[in-house]
């Protein structure tokens, strides 16, 4: 095959809608990712692989810190187990100095295991059982309180004991975004969370420490982290002035963008998002203008996941086969599927080829292995010609994947971690046959058959 | 298969379907193929022809060729043909 | 006075019967006292009419779609001014002025094309779902509007406001109501389209009069011109118009430009009532189709505009004229192929 070699293509000119100057944004050789060739890696670890940087998430974890520390005194960050928790992506957090955020008594234990002191757990969500709660104010974890039901039980858990609990609550409020998140936490504006401080503050087992929010998710506007900053503190005052109570921290939570584009959005996502700096003046000019005294001023916690990760893992694939749907179209069938790609159903994920090609390129669906309709990592997309074999790396893929991946019809593939000295690490094995069917437990009646 | 007569192929690879009043573009490697089929070329001899100009293997010039007559085909620029 | 030789870009070629900006721009710019200008056309699409007119546009060159970024509009502007060297880019269409304005100053830096854009904070300021407090903060009436993302949320505004209501998309798209049945099934039809939230107006009634203006960006309005529709197309475009004396209107639409410290052109669209009060509407982030009729009135604004864009002051405009009319009318142009070729192969011609 001569280098240069194109396979023949013909295009309709559909009178401009989509010219090929508009299409060009994708098309890219990414032959590398942090020094280490591609091809390197896919021919130790296969195909798909999951790379992640722990340079980018370094440099993206300071970048954020910065921003708000060069503004206020007070900075902690949190790291949010449940956007990636696997064991060498929280430690690098943790190396950072961020605690642990986590929703779940599995991520608590997690966190724990990670060496995470019990009193820098946060432990966040609508669900906790009773014995996470004991575990959670053994390690005198803080404790952010979702609902009238989780308030009663600490309160009931606690009853004739000595044991104090460091606890939170999470308030949900109007910040002029749409949708509003009331199904977590107790509403500012009906009342609902001055009722629960008054309930904590007149419990002697019980310590109000914080007042937490969570906004929302990928939040264009730094403007509603004003509205939602202000409401925050005029909670902590009330709380204050009426029950002398002064919290030591507002936990602003998380919901910055990535700069992944959004499904629907259109503008390039890394073109409309805010920057760390924005929502870090948001936050604290609110703060700063609102009136604490110098000395009092609260702990400002933030629970980011999403903004710090999701640069730094990319998912490597490689191409099944090219084909013709029933309209001409073309599709491209790739090793990923949804299934390992759960942000796909979100987001138009930036895909870029792996080694040279030519110049022509062509509209395409992108679809995965599954042996199902759902199976699309792409509706339409432009890229260049694309032929069984070829390798595709798809960018910015750090965030919820590697924890809301499915096992389906085949098995998860590795994980690799490239160090700040460009050392390849496996961080998480792929899924053998065994580490699937151990799980399971057959009945003796059904153990032979004859066919 | 045959490309209509009436069919305009220019040097950029531009192609004008008068009888529909629809435009295309190729790349080279469709230029390459549009010429020969409006020489009258027969499918074998094409195939063979790209094969040796492109140096491919057997395999890759037939789907990569196949894939290209399809699409001319369901862009209606080649002649009718009776079923 | 020798006329100086400039090189202006210019987007908005589309003029079809639901116009684009750029001709009327263009036909200002080229009838300039101060300016010899040469034209690049800036296109989206193969069969803009501007493209074709090569009395008004010099060359051509299609651009990326506003989706593929702003990385790809810098590679494009870039070959662009390698070529042509244009010293002003004037970009037309709402839906690329996000990236333009974020570029602007790279642009400016790195090759030396000027652009005069309102800021980041003046664009966003003026967005539909902002209109209430925008009006609140210049002190200009608009119509009490609210932002719901449940349809429920009808049946509680109907205390507020009186039927009919209007009930809009966020970017697009009004329906008139008077009925909570109505109301609500152009709620979902909106939601459908445009998605949460839905904007719900108090109806205005009155006449609409709209006004060209171009700001400074540092408090003064340079320009401005009334209007109003004498004839609407079925898609709700100016057919024809008459440029108005009416005082209040300018003056109202001055202290909105001078407050606001717009930068760059805009159109303003308000209703006048029966009582004389104007209620704004939408100010509109970039010159209107029918800015043409301002350089008739004797304000060239395209000019203006271009002059500040080199960093020259200029004097606002005192006066304009009144009672002069535009009528806009469709005429078909004979093109051989081989010019669509051009464009459509090379993307430039």
């Amino acid at each position: 095959m001569k280098p240069d070699y194109e396979r023949p293509v013909i295009q309709k000119l559909n009178t401009g809608l989509l010219n090929k100057f508009g299409s060009r944004t994708e098309q890219r050789p990414v032959k590398q990712i942090e020094g280490v060739a591609i091809s390197d890696l896919m021919d130790q670890y296969g195909s798909p692989l999951f790379v992640i940087s722990e340079k980018k998430i370094r440099q993206t974890y300071r970048r954020a810190l910065k921003a708000f520390t060069m503004r206020y005194p007070k900075v902690q960050f949190a790291w949010s187990y449940k956007t990636n928790y696997l064991d060498a992506v929280c430690r690098v957090f943790h190396q950072e100095g961020s605690w642990a955020e986590v929703v779940s008594g599995f991520e608590y234990r997690k966190a724990l295991g990670n060496g995470v002191p019990g009193n820098l757990i946060i432990f966040n969500g609508p669900d906790k059982s009773t014995e996470d709660l004991q575990m959670a104010v053994d390690n005198r974890s803080l404790i952010h309180i979702d609902h009238f039901d989780e308030l009663y039980a600490l309160i009931e858990l606690l009853e004739g004991t000595e044991k104090r609990a460091r606890v939170a609550i999470r308030v949900n409020m109007d910040t002029g975004v749409y949708p509003q998140w009331d199904r977590f936490g107790f509403n500012y504006e009906s009342g609902e969370a001055w009722n629960a401080i008054m309930k904590i503050v007149t419990q002697k087992n019980l310590d109000l420490e914080g007042l937490h929010c969570h906004i929302g998710t990928y939040m264009l506007t730094p403007g509603a982290y004003s509205v939602a900053t202000q409401k925050m503190c005029e909670l902590a005052q009330a709380t204050a002035n009426r029950t002398g109570v002064k919290v030591k921290y507002i936990d602003m939570g998380g919901g910055f963008c990535s700069s992944n584009t959004l499904k629907g959005s259109y503008l390039q996502g890394v073109d409309v998002i805010p920057t760390f700096d924005d929502y870090a003046e948001a936050i604290v000019n609110t703060i700063m203008h609102f009136g604490f005294r110098p000395d009092e001023l609260p702990l400002l916690i933030l629970e980011t996941g999403r903004a710090l990760i999701d640069e730094a893992g990319s998912l490597l694939g490689t191409v099944l086969a090219a084909k013709r749907l029933s309209d001409g179209r073309r599709a491209t069938i790739l090793d990923i599927g949804v299934n390992i790609l759960f942000t796909s159903f979100w987001y138009n994920h930036r895909i870029s080829p792996a080694q040279e090609f030519t110049q022509h390129a062509e509209e395409m669906a992108l679809y995965g292995p599954l042996c199902m309709n759902i199976d699309c990592i792409r509706e339409s997309v432009s890229l260049p010609l694309l032929k069984r074999g070829d390798r595709v790396v798809i960018h910015e893929v750090g965030a919820y994947n590697m924890t809301q991946w499915m096992q389906f019809i085949t098995l998860r593939p590795n994980v690799v971690m490239i160090d700040t000295n460009g050392k390849v690490h496996l961080i998480r094995k792929n899924e053998t046959m065994e580490s699937i069917v151990e799980q399971e437990c057959l009945p003796d009646h059904l153990k032979d058959f004859t066919l | 298969m045959n490309i209509r007569k009436n069919i305009a192929i220019s040097e950029s690879g531009f192609i004008f379907n008068p009888l529909t009043g629809d435009s295309f573009s190729v790349n080279e490697t469709g230029l390459f193929v549009l010429r020969k089929l409006k020489a009258e070329e027969n499918e074998e001899t094409i195939l063979k022809a790209f094969q040796e100009e492109f140096e491919l293997d057997r395999n890759t010039a037939e789907i990569d060729l196949n894939d290209f007559l399809s699409m001319l085909k369901s862009y209606q620029l080649t002649a009718y043909e009776e079923a | 006075m020798k006329r100086r030789k400039i090189t202006v870009g210019v987007t908005g070629l589309n003029n079809i019967d639901s116009p684009g900006p750029g001709i009327p721009v263009i036909r200002a710019l080229k009838e300039s006292r101060e300016f010899d200008v040469r034209i690049i056309g800036l296109s989206y699409e193969t069969l803009e009419p501007g493209i074709y007119m090569q009395e008004l546009v010099d060359k051509v060159y299609q651009l990326p779609l506003p989706t593929a970024g702003t990385t790809v509009l810098k590679e494009r502007l870039q070959y662009i001014h390698e070529a042509e060297k244009p010293d002003v880019i004037i970009p037309n269409f709402d839906a690329e002025l996000h990236n333009f304005i974020k570029i602007s100053q790279w642009m400016q830096e790195e090759l030396n094309m000027a652009t005069f854009l309102p800021s980041r904070d003046a664009f966003e300021e003026r967005q539909k779902a902002e209109l209430n407090k925008f009006g609140e903060k210049y002190g200009v009436r608009v119509p009490a509007s609210h932002m719901i993302s449940q349809v429920q949320g009808l049946k509680k505004l109907e205390e507020e406001i009186d039927y009919p209501m209007v009930i809009k998309g966020r970017y697009y798209d009004a329906y008139i109501v008077s009925s909570l049945e109505q109301a609500s099934s152009y709620f979902y039809k909106i939601v459908a389209k445009w998605g949460y939230p839905v904007i719900v107006q108090e109806f205005v009634n009155g006449t609409d009069v709209n006004v060209t203006a171009l700001g400074n960006g540092k408090g003064t309005c340079i320009g401005a011109v009334p209007m109003r529709k004498l004839y609407i197309t079925d898609k709700g475009k100016a057919w024809s118009g008459i440029s108005l004396e009416d005082d209040k209107l300018m003056e109202i639409s001055r202290n909105i430009i001078e407050k606001s410290q717009w930068r760059g052109g805009c159109e303003l669209e308000f209703i006048k009532t029966r009582k004389e009060e104007y209620y704004l509407i939408e100010m509109n982030p970039r010159f209107p189709a029918w800015v043409y009729l301002a350089n008739g009135c004797g304000q060239n604004h395209a000019e203006a505009l271009v002059k500040m864009a080199l960093g020259e002051e200029v004097k606002p405009f005192t006066q304009y004229r009144s009672g002069k009319m535009f009528i806009r009318y469709s005429y078909d142009m004979i093109v051989d192929i081989s010019e669509f070729e051009k464009i459509s192969t090379a993307g430039e011609k």
